[in-house]
C-alpha cells in the first residue's frame, strides 16, 4: 500500500500547499487502497475516474494560486448524499439504479472547497439501523477485530462505511449522517472522531430524509482537527433547506487546542445504566480525569427524563419516517412491480423494495400515526421530547458541556443483535437524547478495551457551541493520545 | 399484546406495503414487543406541555413566489420506471 493514504486530512492539505505532492498522486493512493479493500464492503461505488478529473483540475486550480480549503484532498460520501450523475441508492433496493440529476448543498459546498469524490459509502438502508447489516448491498466489515480472533465485526451504523473506510485509511475524511447516534456510534467502534453539529448547521437538501427533524450531517476522519477542517466546509446556511440556520460559520479548526481551563463539565448521573460494562465505566472516569487535568471543573447534572428518548426516539422517528417515504411509489424514480392495478403496483413496490427494518418502522409510524393512536403515540412522544430538550436547558445553568461514554458496549459481532430490534435500539441510549433536542454531539476515541477494540467518549455541547466541543474534543485526543490502528486483513 | 395481525393487515394496507397472510402473526409479536417497550412513556407527566416539532426555534422562511427551477423534463424524467413522449407512464388508474 501506497505511503500518501495513512496521513491526516491536516498533514495532506499541508503536503498538497506545500507542493510536496500532487492531488493525483494521494488520490492514485487512496483510489488503490479503496480498490483493495472489498472485503470491507464500505464502498458501495467507486468513482476512480471522476476523482482523477477532480484530483487533475485541483492540481491546476493549486498552479494557478486559487486553491480552496480543501482543494486535493480525497473523500468518501456517504451513500446518503445525491450526488449529480452517480448512483446514490440509500442502502435500499428501491432506490437501486437511481442517478440523481442534481448535488447535495453538502458535497456542493466539498466540491466548492476542492475536495476529491472517491465513491460513496455503504450504510445502513435509508440510515435505520445501527450496525450496518440493514444496507441492501450487504453489512460493512470494522476493520477493528478482537485480538486473537478472525471474526468480523460491525464497525456500527447507520454510517458504518464512513467509518470503516476512514479507519481504514481509504479516505481522508467522510460524510455522515446522524439521526439517533449514526455518526457518533460508528466512530467509537470504529477508533475515529466523528461530530454531529447543531440541528440546521448542515443543509439537508439533497440528502435522502430519513427523519427530517432529527436527520443532521456531520464529518468523519481521523483527527478531531479534521472533523473541524470538514464540518466548515459542509455547514453554512442554506435556502433549500427551510430548517436551515442563518449563522455565521466559525474557523472551527482554530478551537482545537485551545485552553479548556475553567470549563465546567457536566457528568449526567442517569447515564450510569445497568449492565454497563466496568471498561466503558472505567473509560468514562478517565476522560473526567484528564478534563480535571487540563483544568476544568466537573459538576454532576441530573438529566432525568434520559430513559425516555428511546421509546420517545422510536415513536417520532418511524412516524416521520413513513411520512418521508411514502414517496417511494414506484411511479417517478426508483424499482418498480407492477400488480393488477395501481394499488397492487405501490404495495407490490414497497414490499420488494424496502428491507425489513425498513418495513417495520414504516409500519410502526403509520400506525401511531393512524386515527385513534396519533394522541396516545405522537403527540405524547412530542411532549416527552420537549421534557427532554428542557433536562438540557436545565443542565446548561451549571454546566458548559457534557461528558459521557458514546456508546454501551465496543463493536459486537455482525448477526448478534439482529434478530433482536429492541436490543438494537439500546445502542443509541447515549446518543439519541442529543438528536431531540437538537444538540451538538461529538464522539472521540479515548482507548481500547481488554479485546483491543476501540472505545469512544461523547461531548454535548450547547446549540451552535460546536467550538467548545472541538477545544474538548482536541483536549481528550491528546490526553488519551490515541495512536492504536486496526491490524491490516482486508 | 399491543397489535394483533388484523390490525397489522390494516395498517400495512394503509402503509402500501403487500404483507402476505404468513407474515402477519410474527409482524404483529415484533411490533407489539417494541409497542410493549414503548409503553413506558406512559409514565412521564406531561401534563402542560407543548408538544416539541422541531428543536429549530424560528419562523419558517418564506422565499418570493416566483420560478427558480424547470423547463428540463429530460431531467425531471431520467430516472422513470416508464415514460413517454416527455410523460410519466403511470397503471391505469381509471376504467
Amino acid at each position: 500500500m501506497a505511503g500518501l493514504t495513512g496521513l491526516s486530512l491536516k498533514a495532506a492539505l499541508d503536503g498538497l500547499a506545500s507542493k510536496t505532492f500532487s492531488s493525483e498522486e494521494i488520490t492514485r493512493d487512496h483510489i488503490a487502497a479503496v480498490e483493495a479493500s472489498s472485503a470491507l464492503n464500505a464502498f458501495v461505488v467507486e468513482t476512480p475516474d471522476k476523482a482523477l478529473d477532480m484530483a487533475r483540475a485541483s492540481d491546476a486550480r493549486r498552479a494557478s494560486g486559487d486553491a480552496g480549503p480543501l482543494d486535493g484532498a480525497p473523500l468518501g460520501i456517504k451513500d446518503l448524499f445525491c450526488t449529480d450523475g452517480v448512483e446514490s441508492t440509500a442502502g435500499s433496493m428501491i432506490l437501486r439504479g437511481f442517478r440523481p440529476t442534481y448535488e447535495s448543498t453538502v458535497t456542493s459546498n466539498l466540491w466548492r472547497d476542492g475536495a476529491v469524490m472517491l465513491g460513496k459509502l455503504n450504510m445502513d438502508e435509508f440510515a435505520m439501523g445501527s450496525s450496518n447489516e440493514t444496507s441492501a448491498w450487504g453489512p460493512v466489515a470494522n476493520p477493528w477485530r478482537a485480538q486473537g480472533s478472525n471474526a468480523n465485526l460491525t464497525p456500527g451504523g447507520s454510517s458504518g462505511g464512513s467509518a470503516a473506510a476512514v479507519a481504514a485509511e481509504l479516505c481522508l475524511g467522510a460524510t455522515a449522517t446522524d439521526t439517533g447516534g449514526s455518526i457518533r456510534q460508528p466512530a467509537a467502534f470504529t477508533g475515529t472522531v466523528g461530530i454531529k453539529p447543531t440541528y440546521g448547521r448542515c443543509s439537508r437538501w439533497g440528502i435522502v430524509a430519513f427523519a427530517s427533524s432529527l436527520d443532521q450531517a456531520g464529518p468523519m476522519a481521523r483527527t478531531v482537527e479534521d472533523t473541524a477542517i470538514l464540518l466548515r466546509s459542509m455547514a453554512g446556511h442554506d435556502p433549500k433547506d427551510s430548517t436551515s440556520i442563518n449563522a455565521e460559520v466559525p474557523d472551527f479548526a482554530s478551537f482545537c487546542g485551545k485552553s479548556v481551563k475553567g470549563l465546567r463539565i457536566g457528568v449526567p448521573k442517569e447515564y450510569r445504566v445497568d449492565g454497563m460494562p466496568p471498561e466503558i465505566d472505567a473509560l468514562w472516569e478517565q476522560g473526567i480525569a484528564w478534563l480535571k487535568d487540563a483544568g476544568c471543573e466537573i459538576v454532576e447534572v441530573s438529566l432525568p427524563h434520559t430513559r425516555y428518548a428511546l421509546p420517545a426516539y422510536y415513536i417520532i422517528a418511524p412516524a416521520e419516517a413513513s411520512s418521508n417515504l411514502a414517496r417511494y411509489d414506484g411511479m417517478r424514480y426508483g424499482l418498480r412491480v407492477e400488480g393488477g392495478n395501481l394499488t397492487e403496483t405501490y404495495e407490490n413496490t414497497r414490499a420488494q423494495g424496502f428491507g425489513e427494518e425498513v418495513k417495520r418502522r414504516i409500519l410502526i409510524g403509520t400506525y401511531v400515526l393512524s386515527a385513534g393512536y396519533y394522541d396516545a403515540y405522537y403527540l405524547k412522544a412530542l411532549k416527552v421530547r420537549r421534557r427532554i430538550a428542557d433536562d438540557f436547558d436545565q443542565a446548561w445553568q451549571t454546566c458548559d458541556a457534557l461528558l459521557t461514554p458514546t456508546a454501551p458496549s465496543a463493536a459486537f459481532a455482525l448477526g448478534e443483535k439482529s434478530d433482536d430490534p429492541v436490543a438494537m435500539y439500546l445502542n443509541d441510549i447515549f446518543t439519541v437524547t442529543v438528536n431531540l433536542a437538537g444538540l451538538p454531539g461529538m464522539s472521540v476515541p479515548a482507548g481500547l478495551d481488554a479485546q483491543g477494540l476501540p472505545l469512544g467518549l461523547q461531548l454535548i455541547g450547547r446549540n451552535l457551541d460546536e467550538g467548545t466541543l472541538f477545544s474538548l474534543g482536541s483536549a481528550i485526543e491528546k490526553a488519551a493520545d490515541f495512536r492504536a490502528k486496526p491490524q491490516k486483513w482486508w | 399484546m399491543a397489535i394483533d395481525a388484523a390490525t397489522v393487515r390494516k395498517v400495512a394496507r394503509l402503509a402500501r406495503i403487500a404483507e402476505p397472510e404468513e407474515r402477519l402473526e410474527p409482524l404483529a409479536r415484533e411490533l407489539s414487543g417494541i409497542l410493549d417497550w414503548i409503553e413506558q412513556l406512559a409514565e412521564v407527566n406531561t401534563d402542560g406541555v407543548e408538544p416539541m416539532t422541531t428543536s429549530v426555534a424560528m419562523k419558517l422562511p418564506l422565499r418570493d413566489d416566483v420560478v427558480t427551477d424547470g423547463g428540463d423534463p429530460a431531467r425531471v424524467l431520467s430516472n422513470a420506471p416508464k415514460s413517454d413522449k416527455g410523460f410519466f407512464v403511470v397503471p391505469k388508474v381509471v376504467e
